[in-house]
């Protein structure tokens, strides 16, 4: 093992002079053209078939996507009635309302309400607070048609992660299948979902409701395995002595006892489909996705800070309101009494509903907040942007270009001059340096995949770009997750601002950067870091928090100096766990680039854009799952070391 | 003293490997099995439960006791044997068959308590009888019965969380009891529990069983818990019963080193039984009648400050009779 440090070093110098020095022939440096697989051609040749002829009986795979299309147009429109649109007469401007959507009177106290029963009334008020925001700057009515996607998703989301999770439970065949679909599934960018969705159930809100379902639904699957696992095998026991037949052994049992961990899924799902509602007003979700990408587009700074804000608020009570929730779940219950005694604030709800509905023909600004009330920041943000550009522009315009020459180009000249061979046998090494052959086959055949695709150049951008992005994320996040770790107050405060970047969708990093660096690949990259950089901060500070006690205690008695107890206890014992965060620094890095080809990047990501502008189904996927790959390759190798890291730990001890 | 059987186990084994079927028909012995790469948690045991008695099955860690039970309750599936049941084959009894008998004839005391987190204590207690379907009324008021039976009243609105450790006890105890098992089977069912409360539920248990008169399967890791409580114990090791007998026998005459290395610290008095000590005869100045069934120890006060005989009797006959010297002889550990 002493010999591996030698062999990375000559390696290095290997790639340095290849890179500089040697005038590589043709078809070496690129994986050569004879190489190809026509992967893309089969695929939509696939799909052309499945969407064109193929059927099962009868029943055409047109039909049966249509009709699935139906089922849950149902429920989407009643949303939507419900929230958005109210049932209306005629069509078009001569539309008469007969009955109004929910007044923004009843949706706010409807918050408010959710919140004092999900933890207490300061929840409730801060739920309120924001709704009320979304009213007073004028963002209502997209935030609803988002919200009525999300009331739809969730529901399917949780219902379909349930019952594949019971099913993968009782039937271990089929978990064998689902687990790596659930790997590749979780790997591959949300783009390259939309593709396939967009060819089955053409361009509209309920094919971006499906996505939304599908994307949001392995973290689902997997937290009711591990919730249902977890429930005591003497619990099953008894389930089984007190002669539950098996349905009520699930229904009473179970399913009740796992409900706490469930309900984190149940977050985890609502907190997807808002990023997934959001990515997919591309294919024509509608709603505050569709506002920050119309922005984007026109370069309309003002209108992408006010959707974007009005996302983070969104996003900011679905998630407070689904933790409240989760911590709620195996609480006791409340009053008794009759229906309406312990239903208070149901029945408040309701009453609210229908005065306010009520109240809305005679006063109309109890149904929709007044125009005239609201407030606009377009004009301000934009002010704020050409006084930023005016007065500081040469130096950020400096930190670009400098970045850019010193670091970014470099960095891409010197991955692009490398040979195809040799970067393939580097990660074949590298697996079988940390895992044996059996992961050097695994990553070499990935290499191998990525060069039989004829995206070798778009992948070594992405590796670039990822590369360096995430670089930085650990430079930064590191540092930040021991600060996080110092002490309590510095842990609180970091801890609530990563908290709330997590919740934001990626598409809400885009905003900012755009306006001060314009598009490219250094305001991709900061992006990048941005979204990238919760992990890095979370996965250190939390493995320096739990190294025991006991071993500080033995450096401090030992006489070590606070510095000396982080680099020689602390920190060693943290580096697996730290080792996780790079690797989900490096998912999230991969799941951002694919974002970032809005602000014109030439990866992978741009591929994925492409094909999904032009619904080419084959282009799409290819390159998706070429960017699985480049993710299955570093997960792999990282898990290895990371495990490697372990077992010394635990070795030593 | 025999009791009609009402739980028997016929050559049960439970091998875990790859071919545990293929192996377990040549009656492998320990190391044949640990050679094939399987384990052998539970090997060739028979057994005789009879009505009414306290079977204790004891065992360390690891030695197979816990499957054991879980193969009598059929929570495991044996890989071969016959569990027989009043005389029926647990084994051969179809899925619907084998809920209709654990709702209505066994009932289970776990470990660590298995209570359900999000019931209160009255609903715990009514579980067994809402899956039968009973109406709430009805299984409420049984519930309430049983809550009182184990001192619990008054706690019926509490949650599991609520609860000390020895309280949590009575409600899985209370459970199990609802729908009136006559197989009652409790699986460590004080381990995890303070020494001082241990103690207090086994007194408890002991009174409750004097109470119903259950026929018991108990399994524990201690052997003091076990000379306690038992009619019968059941001693295993790796898989295999070591020996079955009385208390008063496994200390007197133990089957094997692994046995004798249990008995060889316990207090003889604790075991020994009068009818053991007992004499021919009746002396004419007997000081009263003590059973037969007496421990040494739980007499020994009584007879020592009388200062004189004692008789015996055995199902009202006597048989004999125990002197101050006799009863000293075995506390202080000489002859017996």
């Amino acid at each position: 093992m002493k010999t591996w440090p030698l062999i990375w070093a000559g390696l290095a110098v290997v790639a340095l002079v290849l890179a500089r020095a040697v005038a590589v022939p043709d078809g070496w440096l690129w994986p050569p053209q004879a190489m190809h697989l026509p992967l893309a051609r089969w695929i939509s040749a696939g799909m052309a078939w499945l969407t064109d002829s193929a059927a099962i009986g009868p029943v055409t795979v047109k039909d049966l996507t249509r009709g699935f299309a139906r089922l849950i147009e149902a429920p989407y429109e009643a949303a939507r009635v419900l929230l958005v649109e109210g049932i209306t007469e005629g069509r078009g401007r001569r539309a008469t309302t007969i009955v109004p959507p929910l007044s923004w009177v009843a949706v706010t106290v409807a918050a408010v309400a959710l919140g004092h029963y999900a933890r207490d009334i300061w929840l409730g008020l801060i739920a309120g607070a924001l709704m009320l925001y979304l009213a007073v700057f004028g963002q209502w009515d997209s935030a609803m048609i988002t919200l009525a996607s999300i009331v739809i998703a969730v529901p399917l989301g949780v219902a379909g992660g349930l019952g594949l999770g019971i099913a993968a439970l009782h039937w271990r065949p089929f978990e064998r299948v689902l687990s790596p679909v659930l790997d590749l599934m979780q790997t591959v960018p949300t783009f390259a979902y939309l593709v396939p969705v967009l060819v089955l159930f053409g361009f509209g809100p309920v094919a971006a409701l499906l996505a939304t379902v599908i994307y949001a639904m392995p973290p689902m699957v997997r937290v009711t395995l591990v919730a249902l696992r977890g429930v005591p095998p003497e619990i099953v026991d008894f389930a089984n002595m007190a002669g539950c037949t098996p349905g009520q052994r699930m229904r009473k049992v179970m399913l009740p006892v796992a409900l706490p961990d469930l309900m984190v899924g149940v977050n985890q799902v609502i907190m997807l489909s808002l990023n997934m509602v959001i990515i997919a007003s591309m294919i024509g979700a509608g709603g505050l996705g569709a506002d920050v990408l119309e922005s984007l587009r026109r370069l309309n700074i003002g209108g992408g800070i006010e959707a974007g804000l009005a996302i983070t608020a969104l996003a900011v009570v679905l998630d407070r309101l689904g933790q409240a929730l989760a911590t709620r779940a195996g609480g006791g219950r409340g009053a008794k009494g009759n229906w309406l005694r312990r239903h208070p604030r149901t029945v408040l709800v309701l009453a609210v509903t229908l005065i306010s509905a009520a109240a809305g023909y005679l006063i109309p600004a109890v149904q929709d907040w007044p125009k005239e009330w609201t407030v606009t920041t377009k004009g301000f943000w934009a002010d704020l942007m050409q006084w930023i550009n005016v007065n500081y522009y040469d130096q950020l315009e400096a930190l670009r270009n400098w970045t850019l020459v010193n670091l970014l180009i470099p960095v891409k000249d010197f991955l692009l001059a490398l040979p195809w061979p040799f970067v393939l046998g580097t990660v074949a090494l590298a697996g079988w340096a940390l895992g044996g052959w059996r992961l050097a086959a695994l990553t070499g055949a990935l290499g191998l995949f990525l060069a039989a695709t004829g995206l070798w150049e778009q992948a070594m951008i992405t590796l670039y770009l990822c590369g360096v992005s995430v670089l930085i994320a650990m430079c930064i996040g590191v540092p930040l997750g021991i600060w996080a770790a110092s002490g309590e107050t510095a842990g609180k405060v970091i801890g609530a601002v990563i908290d709330t970047l997590q919740t934001l969708p990626s598409f809400v990093y885009l905003i900012p950067v755009v306006m001060l660096f314009r598009v490219g690949d250094f305001s991709a990259m900061i992006a990048v870091v941005l979204y990238a950089l919760v992990p890095a901060v979370r996965y250190t500070a939390h493995g320096l928090r739990s190294v025991p006690e006991e071993l500080i205690e033995a450096g401090i008695v030992s006489g070590a100096t606070r510095g000396q107890i982080l680099r020689k206890i602390r920190l060693p014992m943290a580096v697996p766990m730290m080792l996780l965060g790079l690797n989900q620094t490096i998912l999230l890095a991969l799941s951002m680039l694919v974002i970032t080809a809005l602000v014109g990047t030439r990866d992978l990501g741009q591929e994925v854009y492409i094909a999904l502008t032009k619904a080419d189904v084959g282009r799409g996927l290819v390159a998706g799952l070429s960017v699985a790959a480049i993710a299955i390759i570093a997960d792999r190798l990282i898990g290895a070391a990371a495990k490697g890291a372990r077992e010394r730990l635990e070795g030593g001890a | 003293m025999t009791r009609p059987v009402k739980l028997a186990c016929r050559h049960v084994w439970k091998l875990y490997g790859p071919h545990p079927e293929r192996l377990v028909g040549k009656s492998p012995s320990l190391d044949e099995i640990r050679a094939s790469g399987h384990v052998g948690a539970v090997r060739d045991v028979s057994l005789n439960i009879g009505e009414g008695e306290i079977f204790v099955i004891m065992g360390l860690s690891g030695s197979g006791k816990s499957t054991l039970v879980r193969c009598l309750s059929r929570l495991i599936e044996p890989t071969a044997g016959e569990i027989l049941y009043d005389g029926e084959d647990l084994l051969k009894a179809s899925p619907a068959r084998m809920i209709e008998i654990r709702r209505h004839h066994m009932g289970m005391v776990f470990q660590h308590f298995a209570l359900l987190p999000h019931l209160t204590v009255l609903e715990n207690v009514a579980f067994p009888l809402e899956v039968q379907g009973m109406a709430r009324p009805a299984r409420e008021a049984r519930a309430r019965e049983v809550i009182a039976l184990v001192g619990l009243q008054g706690r019926e609105g509490h949650y599991p969380r609520q609860l000390s450790g020895g309280q949590q006890q009575r409600v899985g105890i209370a459970r199990s009891l609802a729908v009136e098992p006559d197989l009652w089977f409790l699986d460590e069912p004080f381990s995890a529990l303070d020494p001082l409360i241990r103690r207090e539920m086994q007194e408890e248990f002991l009174r409750i069983q004097k109470q119903l008169k259950k026929t018991i399967v108990f399994i524990t890791h201690d052997f003091d818990e076990a000379i306690r409580l038992a009619d019968h114990i059941a001693i295993m090791k790796d898989g295999a019963v070591v020996q079955v007998a009385s208390p008063e026998e496994l200390v007197l005459a133990p089957a094997d080193d692994y046995v004798r290395a249990f008995t060889a610290h316990v207090s003889r008095a604790k075991v020994i039984t009068l009818g053991r000590i007992a004499v021919p005869g009746v002396p004419a100045d007997v000081a009263g009648t003590l059973p037969a069934e007496a421990r040494v120890e739980a007499v020994a006060e009584q007879v020592v400050t009388a200062g004189r005989p004692f008789a015996v009797e055995r199902e009202g006959a006597v048989i004999g009779h125990v002197t101050p010297q006799a009863v000293i002889d075995v506390l202080i550990g000489r002859g017996g």
